[in-house]
């Protein structure tokens, strides 16, 4: 892979790995009574591996120019790898975190491995690591694909690539070490979130350089989400992570804002976060791979352009429906549950222009369990989003809110949309990149999906039930006028459903492994025939435009 | 022209996609939370708040560090049942100098905005070491080190200068002398005891909250800031109830 670089970037690889190994030992000195020094550790060691890997091929004659002819589909090829990787790590975690819940126990009495620092290993691994990967990896495949243009040098695609790995690596073993700044989804310290807009900056400017060189006029509808996604984020990043660290070489730092106004900026973020990263970047996925896969057009452009904006628009307003009945202004909550009513609209929008894509290949869907998970992933969208929705109103939120509904809510929109239309298009994706006719094993994604779906079914059904016998229990009168339920007696009633859920969370993670099998057989399938880029050709997706 | 016509003339431009998206994505952000912070009556007067002690703020460090906000939120809601549950609902101005806030978004625990003074120092140890010591049902994994960990006290000055910075006001002398004031608040019959309600007020809580008064543990810190919590100022007692 190193000898696709030209000896130029390998110069510049070399240079820019240099540097971060250096800040890495800086960081280890200058922080060695603090955990930011094991971070600076962490930094060294990647580096050292890195540069490894580069001397590998450093001396390899100049790549061909004939390249330029090709897509550049390295970097997607091993983020499609890491992101499965990061899928089973995260949901082994929150299996764990699911059994800890039934067996309180399984701590083992060490610090790192109690419930509040493996929570955020779980969300963090599977939002960012597994989904973020996931979507680095397909935004470059369906970028080069829309614009038929290849991408615009071999070296920032994997800047971004393995930075932002190396962001998910301190954020996790952080967490284990105790270093948090506790914002749900936004847990990493000062240094990581500055590391993370270097990142991410790196990200925009390779897509602004890509469609700089289109040959293809139009800017297909699912840039447009993979570019707000990659926007959006930067924007709430910057601004929710604004901090005072205590000094430069210590990790801990204190927020910016404080109480209400943290509170809000803090879930302006957060929903948003569901918004841009879990939504906006996978229905950018939805809109390339699904057609494809179906050998049909996108349903309707007018309805893409509709939803497309309204969600744009309207779920920034939608972060207070988080603090209903709280100690926010009663304006901004009750804005907050008007504009997630609304935002129904433009969601139920791009979940029926996904379905509707599929209509007239529904023997295709039948018959093809890649294709069924696409499906499933736009119904649980469809449900998700009616469900947030609905969650949102303030009387519906005053029973839901602090209970298990919110994480039944969270997991269906996780495991429902985010998770199958991941492996969806992963499975779409791998035979195209490493030039099979298809993946190892059709049997074993049939497997993968069932096993998916019950999982699925059996967490969301489990939370639902204690998220609504949670709430009245906490809100049920007795006829002398007094709360009928100890806080404990809800607790207790909880147990059940709690076991179910850690086991249908474990049908889920055998599916994950099991995918994760099926995509290193189909690698080893192609290592035995010898495979080029794919050449740069007019075939995007944009059909229906 | 059609919007649609429009639209087919906005996607030619990555520049101007780029900024639609950005100009589309500002406004709702910038409505609901810029008046946040230049709106009077968004956050109550409590003259009588005051600021968290070197050690309640350790300790909230340390629950921040653990992670307790997954399971407990900080934030009664205006709802009748949750004010008989939990006590009066919280008012903005409690969590003033909380950066960052804890109100927490989920409750496999009860709520804990008004848990000062409500068990004994020995309680919430025992609880700490083994919750189903105490609460037989208990979800609450165990936390024995906390008694181990001796807390760490030299970068103290520097948390609350930190904090002065993004606007708690702490004076000079709370900063200088806040590695004293950590020991004293845990040793009661020391001499840097006396300072610290000299410094934090009368009401202050001085004792050694692990049942250990020779050393500074990191219970010590945990404990001393539970019992602090929902107690920085009265403001919530005081205003007329109308939870619905
Ligand atoms: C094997 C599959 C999974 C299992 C067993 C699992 C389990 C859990 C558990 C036990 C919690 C903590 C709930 C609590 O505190 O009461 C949790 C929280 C969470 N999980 Fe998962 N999870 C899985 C997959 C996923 C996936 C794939 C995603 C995202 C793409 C995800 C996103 C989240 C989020 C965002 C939360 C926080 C919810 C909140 O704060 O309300 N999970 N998960
Ligand atoms: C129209 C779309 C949606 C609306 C209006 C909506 C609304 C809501 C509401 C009202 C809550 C509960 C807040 C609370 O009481 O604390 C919530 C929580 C959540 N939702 Fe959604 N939702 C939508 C779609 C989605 C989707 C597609 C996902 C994808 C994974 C998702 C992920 C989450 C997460 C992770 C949380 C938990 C946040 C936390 O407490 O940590 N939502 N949403």
């Amino acid at each position: 892979m190193v000898t696709q670089l030209t000896q130029n970037e390998r110069f510049l690889g070399l240079i820019i790995l240099i540097a971060l190994g250096c800040l890495g030992l800086v960081m280890a000195a200058a922080g060695q009574h603090d955990p930011i020094g094991m971070h600076g550790w962490l930094v060294v060691v990647c580096s050292i591996v890195m540069i490894f890997v580069l001397a590998n091929g450093y001396f390899a004659p100049e790549p061909s120019e004939a390249r330029l002819e090709h897509y550049y589909d390295d970097p997607s090829k091993v983020g499609i790898v890491v992101a499965m990787l990061w899928a089973i790590f995260g949901m082994f975690i929150g299996d764990w975190v699911a059994w800890q819940l039934v067996y309180p126990d399984l701590t083992f009495d060490a610090a790192w491995s109690s419930f509040g620092r493996i929570r955020p290993a779980h969300t963090t691994g599977v939002i960012f690591g597994f989904g973020g990967n996931a979507l680095i990896a397909t935004s470059f495949h369906v970028l080069q694909r829309t614009t038929r243009a290849r991408l615009p040098d071999q070296l920032s695609p994997w800047f971004v690539l393995l930075g932002y790995n190396l962001f998910c690596l301190i954020a996790i073993s952080g967490y284990f070490m105790g270093i948090t700044q506790s914002k749900e989804y936004a847990e990493p310290e000062w240094y990581a979130d500055i590391w993370l807009v270097i990142v991410w900056v790196t990200y925009f400017l390779i897509y602004l350089r890509t469609l700089a060189r289109r040959r293809e006029p139009h800017i297909y509808v699912a840039n447009w989400y993979y570019m707000a996604f990659i926007l959006v984020v930067a924007i709430l990043h910057i601004v929710n992570n604004l901090a005072m660290p205590i000094a430069w070489n210590q990790a801990k730092s204190y927020s910016a804002f404080s109480g209400v106004q943290d509170a809000m900026t803090q879930w302006w973020y957060g929903h948003n976060a569901v918004a841009f990263f879990l939504t906006a970047g996978f229905l950018g996925m939805m809109y390339y791979y699904m057609p494809k896969r179906a050998g049909r057009p996108i349903f309707s452009y007018r309805l893409s352009i509709i939803s497309f904006w309204g969600i744009t628009f309207m779920y920034m307003w939608a972060g207070s429906h988080h603090l209903h009945y709280t100690a926010l202004p009663h304006w901004v909550q009750t804005l907050g549950m008007t504009f997630s009513v609304m935002l129904l609209v433009p969601s139920w929008a791009s979940a029926t222009n996904a379905l509707l894509t599929l209509n007239g290949a529904w023997h295709k869907v039948r018959d093809d369990a890649t294709l069924r998970f696409m499906m499933m992933a736009a119904i649980f969208y469809g449900l998700s989003t009616f469900e947030g929705s609905f969650m949102a109103i303030r009387a519906v939120n005053s029973l839901s809110h602090y209970t298990d509904w919110t994480v039944g809510h969270v997991h269906a929109g996780a495991l429902g949309w985010v998770a199958l239309i991941t492996f969806g298009s992963i499975y779409a994706v791998v035979p195209w990149l490493w030039k099979q006719p298809r993946m190892y094993s059709p049997k074993l994604i049939e497997w993968h999906f069932w096993l998916a779906m019950a999982g699925t079914l059996i967490y969301v059904f489990a939370m639902w039930n204690s998220g609504v016998i949670q709430g009245l229990m906490w809100r049920t009168y007795n006829e002398s006028g007094t709360l009928s339920y100890s806080f404990i007696d809800s607790l207790v009633a909880m147990h059940p459903y709690y076991f179910a859920r850690a086991f249908g969370g474990l049908l889920f993670l055998l599916g994950a492994i099991i995918g994760f099998y099926n995509v290193l057989m189909t690698i080893r399938m192609a290592a035995n025939v010898e495979t080029g880029d794919e050449a740069v050709i007019g075939n995007p997706a944009a059909a229906g435009e | 022209m059609s919007i649609f016509g429009l639209h087919y003339k906005l996607e030619r431009s990555a520049i101007g996609f780029t900024l639609a998206v950005i100009v589309a994505a500002s406004i709702g952000g910038l409505v609901e939370i810029a008046p946040l912070f230049t709106i009077d009556e968004t956050v109550e007067p409590a003259p009588d708040m005051r600021v968290y002690t070197p050690l309640e703020l350790a300790g909230r460090n340390i629950y921040i560090r653990e992670g307790c906000y997954a399971c407990h939120s900080q934030m009664i809601r205006t709802l009748r049942d949750e004010v008989e549950r939990y006590g009066p609902y919280s008012l903005a101005v409690e969590s003033k100098y909380d950066h960052p806030m804890l109100w927490g978004s989920k409750r496999t625990g009860p709520d804990l905005a008004r848990v000062g003074s409500k068990y004994s120092d020995q309680w919430h140890v025992a609880h700490l070491i083994n919750p189903r010591d105490v609460v037989v049902e208990s979800k609450m994994p165990p936390y024995g080190w906390l008694m181990r960990n001796k807390l760490e006290l030299n970068d103290l000055g520097l948390h609350l200068k930190a904090m002065r910075k993004v606007g708690v006001p702490y004076s000079d002398a709370q900063i200088a002398n806040a590695v004293k004031d950590a020991i004293g608040q845990a040793s009661p019959d020391s001499d840097e005891a006396t300072g610290v309600s000299e410094r934090y007020g009368e009401a202050t809580n001085v004792r050694a909250f692990d049942g250990l008064p020779g050393t500074v543990t990191e219970m010590d810190a945990v404990v001393a800031y539970l019992q602090i919590l929902g107690r920085l100022t009265d403001a919530a007692h005081k205003t007329p109830m109308k939870a619905e």
